[in-house]
C-alpha cells in the first residue's frame, strides 16, 4: 500500500515538523504536517502570515532541514528523519521547480537562456537546452519574446517565463510561492490556468502558496495551514 | 553552458566600461611608475654607452665621475696611454649646470671632450661634430637648442653646430658637449672680482711674494687662474684585451681608481639611483594595494547588487563553483579592461613626461599577471559574500 502511494503521488509528506531554536526559545513552525499531491494536480496552500507557509515551502524545497517526518518525491524518499539525498542542490535543480512571488529572472540573460539555464546546469547540451526552452515558451505563448531581455517583458510575460523556467527540467514537483501576488485578476487567473495546463501536460504536482482571494476558488483541493498544522479541504475547482 | 560573467558584463557594459576606465587610469599610473624606473636605468646605461669607454679612470677612493665628484690632473692620460692593452685614453669633464637659452635656463650636463676621442657624442641627428678648439657646441635635442643658436655657459657664448639624441646624464638631464679646454675653464673659472681679490691676497702674502725672486708671484697667480684638472679619463682597451686586466695595474701603480663598465653600471644603478628605485617601488606597492582595494570594493558592491539573482541561482541548484567562477571571471574581466585602458593611457602620456619613461613589454606582461592576480584575490571577498547568500532569500517569508 505504501509502495502504491509513493507511485501514485507526486509528493507525499508525513508527520513533518520543524522547530526553530531550542529550550525555552524553541518555536514549532510546523507540527505533524501531512500532505499529498498527485502528478498533474494543482493544490493550494493557504494561510495567514506567520502560519508556517514559507517554512513548509522551504522544507519541501530542500532549503531548510525539517526536524522530523518523511518526504517522498515520486518513488524516492528524500527525507526520513534526515536527508536521504547528499546533493540537495542537484535535487532542487532536477526534481523541484520554483515559481516566486516576483519572477526573479536573471536580468543579464535573455528569455530563452533564462529558461535554458536549468537544463544547462543539469549538464544538457546548449542546443538541446534551448530547444527545450523554446518548446516551453511556445506552450506558454511567450515564444515571440524569446530573444527579449527580462526588463522588456510585462509582468504577466515575466511570470510565464518563470513558469517555463520551473518546468525546464521536467521536475515532478513545482513549488509556487504567491505567483499571482503582483498581477491583476485577469493575469492572475491566466497564470493559474497555465499552471493547471502544465500540470496536466507534464504530469507535475504543483503546490501554490497563496492568500490571493481571486485564485483560491480555482483549486479543487486546498490545504489550510494555521499555527504550523495543515487541514485538507475540498476546493471549489471553479472553471478557469 | 552559458558564460554568466560574460553575459553580465555585456548586459551592463557601461558600468563595466566606466569602472574599467577608472581602474585603467590607476593601472596606467602604475605602469608609468615602472616606466620611470626603467627610464632611469636606461638613462644610466645610455650614459655609459655614449661615452664609448671600456674603463673610467677616476680619483682614488671615489665613485666618480657620475656618482661622486672626482678630480684628476689632465696629464694623467699620458701615463695611462703608455700602459699595455690601452688603445685610447682621453680627458673628460662633466658639469651639471643651468645654461642660458635666450631668457630661460636649461638644466644640462656640460661635457668637455676632445674631438675623435672617447667621450665624443657617438652620432648626430643634424649638423656636424665640433671642429674648432673653442666656442662650438653639440647639444641634445631635449635641450631645445637649434642649429646655429647661441648657448651661454658662464661668460662665453657657444654656437650649436650639431644636434644629438638620447645623450643624457644619469639624472636624465640632456647633455651639451663643448671642447675640453672650454669646459675646464667653465668648471673652475672664477668671476673677475674674485680673481682680483685672489691676486691681491697672493701679492700681500710674504711667503709667495718674496723680494729677490722675480717671476714667482706671476707664476703663482697664473696657476691660480687656470685649471689643469679633469673629472675622468675614459679608456678604450685594445681589441681582445680584458678591461679588468688593463684596470688592475692602473689601480695598483697609478694611485687611481679604474672602473670597468660592469662596475660602473653597478655604481649607477645599484648606488646612484637606488634610493629613487626604492621610492618608486614604494609607490608601486601602494598603487597595487589601492588597485586591489578598489577592485575588491567594486566587485563586492556589484555582487551585493545581485544578491537576489544569486539567491535564485543557488535555489535552482547552481553549483557554488559556477557562482564563484562568475564573480572571479567578472573580476578578471574588469582587470583585463583596466589593463588595456591603462596600457593605452601610459603609452599615450609617457612621451609627455620631462624625463625618459621606458615602457618595456616585459613590465607590461608582469603588470598584466599582477593585475590578474590582484583581481583574483580581490574577488575572494565578493565570492565569500555570494556563497553565504541563503537561497531562501529568493522565497522570502
Amino acid at each position: 500500500m505504501q509502495q502504491k502511494m509513493q507511485q501514485t503521488f507526486g509528493i507525499t509528506i508525513e508527520g513533518l515538523s520543524k522547530r526553530y531554536g531550542s529550550g525555552n526559545a524553541a518555536v514549532d513552525a510546523l507540527k505533524d504536517v501531512n500532505m499529498t499531491v498527485a502528478p498533474g494536480e494543482v493544490v493550494g496552500l493557504i494561510g495567514p502570515s506567520g502560519s508556517g507557509k514559507s517554512t513548509l515551502l522551504k522544507c519541501l524545497g530542500a532549503i531548510i532541514e525539517p526536524t522530523a517526518g518523511r518526504m517522498t518525491l515520486g518513488e524516492e524518499v528524500i527525507f526520513d528523519g534526515g536527508w536521504k539525498i547528499s546533493d540537495l542542490k542537484a535535487l532542487r535543480r532536477d526534481k523541484i521547480g520554483f515559481v516566486f512571488q516576483a519572477p526573479y529572472l536573471i536580468p543579464f540573460l535573455d528569455v530563452t537562456d533564462n529558461v535554458a539555464l536549468l537544463p544547462m546546469l543539469a549538464g544538457q547540451p546548449n542546443a538541446a537546452s534551448r530547444r527545450r526552452a523554446l518548446e516551453l515558451l511556445t506552450a506558454l505563448d511567450v515564444a515571440h519574446r524569446a530573444k527579449a531581455q527580462p526588463s522588456e517583458l510585462s509582468g504577466g510575460e515575466q511570470q510565464r517565463v518563470a513558469i517555463a523556467r520551473a518546468l525546464a527540467n521536467q521536475p515532478p514537483v513545482i513549488l509556487a510561492d504567491e505567483p499571482t501576488a503582483p498581477l491583476d485578476s485577469e493575469r492572475a487567473l491566466s497564470v493559474i490556468r497555465i499552471l493547471n495546463e502544465m500540470a496536466q501536460q507534464y504530469q507535475t504536482a504543483i503546490i501554490v502558496v497563496t492568500h490571493d482571494e481571486k485564485i483560491i476558488p480555482t483549486f479543487k483541493r486546498t490545504y489550510h495551514i494555521r499555527d504550523g498544522r495543515t487541514y485538507e479541504e475540498a476546493g471549489e475547482g471553479r472553471a478557469l | 553552458m552559458i558564460n554568466l560573467a560574460g553575459r553580465d558584463i555585456l548586459h551592463s557594459w557601461g558600468k563595466f566600461a566606466f569602472t574599467g576606465l577608472g581602474l585603467g587610469l590607476l593601472i596606467g599610473v602604475t605602469l608609468t611608475m615602472a616606466g620611470v624606473y626603467r627610464g632611469m636605468v636606461d638613462d644610466a646605461k645610455v650614459l655609459l654607452n655614449n661615452s664609448g669607454a671600456d674603463l673610467w679612470i677616476v680619483q682614488k677612493d671615489t665613485l666618480g665621475p657620475y656618482a661622486e665628484s672626482s678630480s684628476l690632473h689632465d696629464d694623467v692620460y699620458r701615463s695611462i696611454l703608455g700602459l699595455p692593452g690601452v688603445a685610447q685614453a682621453a680627458n673628460v669633464t662633466y658639469l651639471t649646470m643651468q645654461v642660458r637659452r635666450g631668457d630661460t635656463d636649461v638644466r644640462a650636463m656640460v661635457v668637455g671632450f676632445e674631438p675623435g676621442q672617447p667621450g665624443e657624442p657617438g652620432y648626430l641627428t643634424a649638423g656636424r661634430q665640433i671642429t674648432r678648439s673653442h666656442y662650438e657646441a653639440v647639444a641634445d635635442v631635449k635641450t631645445g637648442f637649434q642649429l646655429g643658436e647661441q648657448i651661454r655657459i658662464r661668460r662665453h657664448d657657444y654656437t650649436v653646430v650639431g644636434l644629438t639624441r638620447r645623450m643624457v646624464s644619469s639624472g636624465g638631464d640632456p647633455m651639451v658637449f663643448i671642447p675640453l679646454k672650454d669646459a675646464q675653464e667653465a668648471q673652475f673659472l672664477k668671476d673677475n672680482d674674485a680673481i682680483l681679490n685672489e691676486r691681491a691676497r697672493t701679492a700681500t702674502n710674504p711667503s709667495l711674494n718674496r723680494p729677490g725672486v722675480p717671476g714667482l708671484l706671476e707664476a703663482i697667480q697664473a696657476s691660480q687662474a687656470s685649471n689643469r684638472n679633469v673629472n675622468t679619463v675614459l679608456v678604450r682597451v685594445q681589441a681582445g684585451q680584458s678591461p679588468e686586466e688593463v684596470a688592475a695595474p692602473i689601480r695598483r701603480w697609478k694611485h687611481l681608481q679604474a672602473y670597468t663598465r660592469v662596475q660602473m653600471e653597478e655604481i649607477l644603478i645599484a648606488k646612484l639611483i637606488a634610493t629613487s628605485a626604492k621610492q618608486i617601488a614604494m609607490f608601486l606597492v601602494i598603487l597595487a594595494i589601492v588597485s586591489a582595494a578598489i577592485v575588491a570594493f567594486i566587485i563586492y558592491t556589484m555582487t551585493l547588487g545581485k544578491i537576489r539573482e544569486i539567491a535564485v541561482l543557488k535555489l535552482i541548484g547552481t553549483r557554488s563553483s559556477t557562482i564563484a567562477g562568475m564573480i572571479l571571471q567578472q573580476a578578471l574581466g574588469l582587470g583585463l579592461i583596466g589593463f588595456i585602458i591603462g596600457k593605452v593611457a601610459a603609452t599615450f602620456w609617457a612621451p609627455a613626461f620631462p624625463k625618459y619613461v621606458l615602457l618595456e613589454s616585459g613590465d607590461a606582461i608582469s603588470g598584466f599577471i599582477a593585475v590578474m592576480i590582484i583581481c583574483a584575490l580581490a574577488s575572494t571577498l565578493a565570492i565569500r559574500a555570494a556563497l553565504r547568500v541563503d537561497p531562501a532569500t529568493a522565497i522570502g517569508g
